[in-house]
């Protein structure tokens, strides 16, 4: 999911520096990749017209028509169906889980990540566990899922959102230490060096000085794990039980089992699910993808 | 979808004093409680489980030795669920690489609507894995689906009730939602190829073709593998989509390990076999980690040292 053995490309600043050059020669236009580009984007994107137009459908239309026309008289009726179906207690769950798991992760792991960079050289235990998160990395979820389960139930945390919480917030740790990690160890020294001078702590230095520069590695971080924990599926299904304690994605394929019949409410259930996130990414998509190659592929 | 474990790069000390260590080491502490409790443990704890019969109704967990990996070795849908993650494994690697890569070197030139295509090919990674099986089975369906609104007479089958299908369509839409990510992986990695091997290749009458074998894809060899690795340890924990698609079916057509783990565990009530899947899981993981690590040869880790 990341770039992070990329580690050669560096000297980026030096070598981009050129890049405008290229292109000037080219004089023909490139065909081929403009027919693959565009190929793609319908890939892409017939999928996600057609949840849109069907969801609007009435559910006798949707058997009646083509899938691909959009509906004669539009129907608001799936979505008040569905809103009526408890879909905004699963959004609250969502938010909460998602909410109270990446807050103190992101945070504990920025305070991992410079104590390693600042603590490394001069401790074993700060080696060790930076060794211990890029290990962390190649645990998969799923893998260890059941000891987890068991752990929750030993804990008689077993279906409460705290279940789901816990287990998504130490599993965005390591991936979040080693992209801050990257970040902070670019503050330069003497900043750090004139901090020390002045009498600041080192909890001082983490607040005062690392955080405002490492502050667009901190939103980028925030919302990839907070994508990943909304869009969390096996956790849930495994952690809770009952309707109550549902979050979004679990309980699109609940209410998919339970309405099968009726596909426009299943489709507008899944516009609504989608729809927070689409909105944040217009807002925050040029963080999120400059975010990404940048921090991702350092 | 799992991360590969990255090519360990040490850490270059910044610290100043060695004595003024101690008072940040205890800000490490809060972070690696969470992550020994729920990582750590639990892989050390999937292995012991893997020794007995646990059933999870019971409250106690018998000691039965090596009968649960003797279970799984001996079952053929060992065999097959390996196979059926292999499968995977290699047709959506061969699949989403050279699309990935041809639409990395698309976007990445500096052409304005290029970047606004980069931001629509984006969208599939923001959806759930839940919503997009969701999505996908509805589309495929034989009567009412985009078969059907399209015409087309091959479009209309049982995309999902048919084994080999089925497994097309674990594929197809598995690529579709990760081709954006490592769409973006090679973009980054393409804007890394000095431009000038480039100018020299056209000073020298090299045409686009020539300029793509001969200059993008061995500069973007470890772009590749980071690439692949990414897809190859990832596809082994597919499970969302999977299971929401297609259940394992038709029969046990799409039934990997995950799948495999999670119907023996959860539904079985098996955790003793269910855990030796899930040690199975991860040993295969990391021998494909260091395998791809292994073909980066020598030469990757000495060239990733050489910016640090």
């Amino acid at each position: 999911m990341t770039t992070l053995m990329d580690k050669r490309d560096v000297s980026r600043t030096e070598r981009a520096a050129p890049r405008k050059k290229r292109g000037l020669g080219l004089r023909h236009y490139n065909y081929l990749g403009g027919l693959g580009g565009w190929l793609w984007l319908i890939v892409v994107l017939l999928p996600i017209y057609w949840i849109v137009i069907t969801s609007f459908k009435l559910q006798s239309d949707y058997y009646a028509t083509n899938p691909l026309v959009p509906p004669s008289n539009p129907t608001l009726e799936n979505y008040r169906f569905v809103l009526e179906n408890d879909f905004v207690r699963y959004f609250v769950n969502s938010v909460i889980v998602t909410v109270g798991a990446v807050g103190p992760a992101v945070l504990v792991s920025f305070m991992a990540a410079y104590a390693i960079v600042r603590g490394s050289a001069a401790s074993r235990f700060l080696r060790g566990v930076n060794g211990l998160f890029l290990m962390g990395l190649a645990i998969p979820l799923q893998a260890v899922i059941i000891p987890i389960y068991l752990l929750i139930i030993k804990l008689q945390m077993y279906d409460t959102l705290g279940a789901i919480i816990l287990p998504s917030l130490a599993f965005a740790i390591p991936l979040s230490v080693l992209v801050l990690g990257n970040f902070v160890r670019d503050v330069p020294k003497e900043l750090f060096e004139s901090m020390r001078m002045d009498g600041a702590t080192e909890w001082g230095t983490l607040w005062r000085l690392a955080f405002p520069l490492t502050r667009p590695a901190l939103v980028t971080v925030t919302i990839y794990q907070g994508l990943t924990v909304w869009n969390g599926f096996i956790l849930p299904l495994i952690l809770t039980q009952t309707p109550e304690q549902r979050t979004l994605p679990l309980a699109l394929w609940s209410f998919q089992g339970q309405y099968s019949v009726n596909i426009p409410a299943v489709l507008a259930s899944v516009v609504l699910t989608t729809l927070p996130i689409l909105t944040l990414y217009i807002i925050g998509r040029r963080q999120l993808l400059s975010g990404l190659t940048a921090g991702f592929s350092k | 979808m799992t991360i590969a474990p990255p090519v360990v790069h040490t850490a270059p000390p910044a610290a100043s004093s060695g004595g003024r260590s101690g008072s940040v080491t205890w800000m490490a502490w809060p972070a690696v409680v969470a992550f020994v409790a729920f990582g750590v443990v639990p892989l050390i704890g999937v292995l012991l489980l893997s020794f007995t019969s646990w059933n999870r109704l019971s409250q106690d967990i018998p000691f039965t030795g090596l009968d649960s990996w003797r279970t799984v070795l001996s079952d053929p849908q060992l065999p097959h669920a390996l196979w059926v993650t292999f499968l995977i494994m290699a047709l959506s690697w061969l699949f989403q690489t050279p699309i990935s890569l041809l639409l990395g070197v698309f976007i990445a030139a500096q052409k304005r609507y290029r970047s606004v295509l980069a931001v629509l090919f984006f969208i599939p990674l923001l959806l759930s894995q839940a919503a997009i099986s969701i999505t996908y089975k509805a589309l495929l369906d034989p009567n009412f689906g985009l078969g059907a609104g399209l015409g087309f007479e091959f479009l209309q089958q049982d995309w999902l009730g048919d084994s080999t299908l089925a497994l097309c369509v674990v594929v197809f839409v598995v690529s579709w939602q990760f081709i954006p990510f490592h769409t973006l992986i090679y973009q980054g990695g393409i804007r890394q190829i000095p431009a000038s091997m480039y100018e020299a290749a056209q000073i020298d009458g090299a045409n686009r073709v020539r300029q793509f074998f001969s200059i993008t894809l061995p500069q973007l060899k470890y772009t590749i593998i980071t690439s692949s690795t990414l897809m190859v340890v990832g596809s082994l924990t597919f499970f969302d989509l999977i299971w929401v698609l297609t259940a394992g079916g038709p029969g046990d057509a799409t039934r990997a390990l995950a799948v495999d783990m999670y119907q023996r565990g959860f539904k079985a009530d098996l955790m003793g076999p269910a855990s030796a899947i899930a040690v199975i899981l991860v040993l295969v993981g990391l021998a494909l980690a260091l395998g791809l690590r292994r073909l980066g040869g020598r030469d990757a880790s000495a060239s990733q040292l050489e910016g640090v």
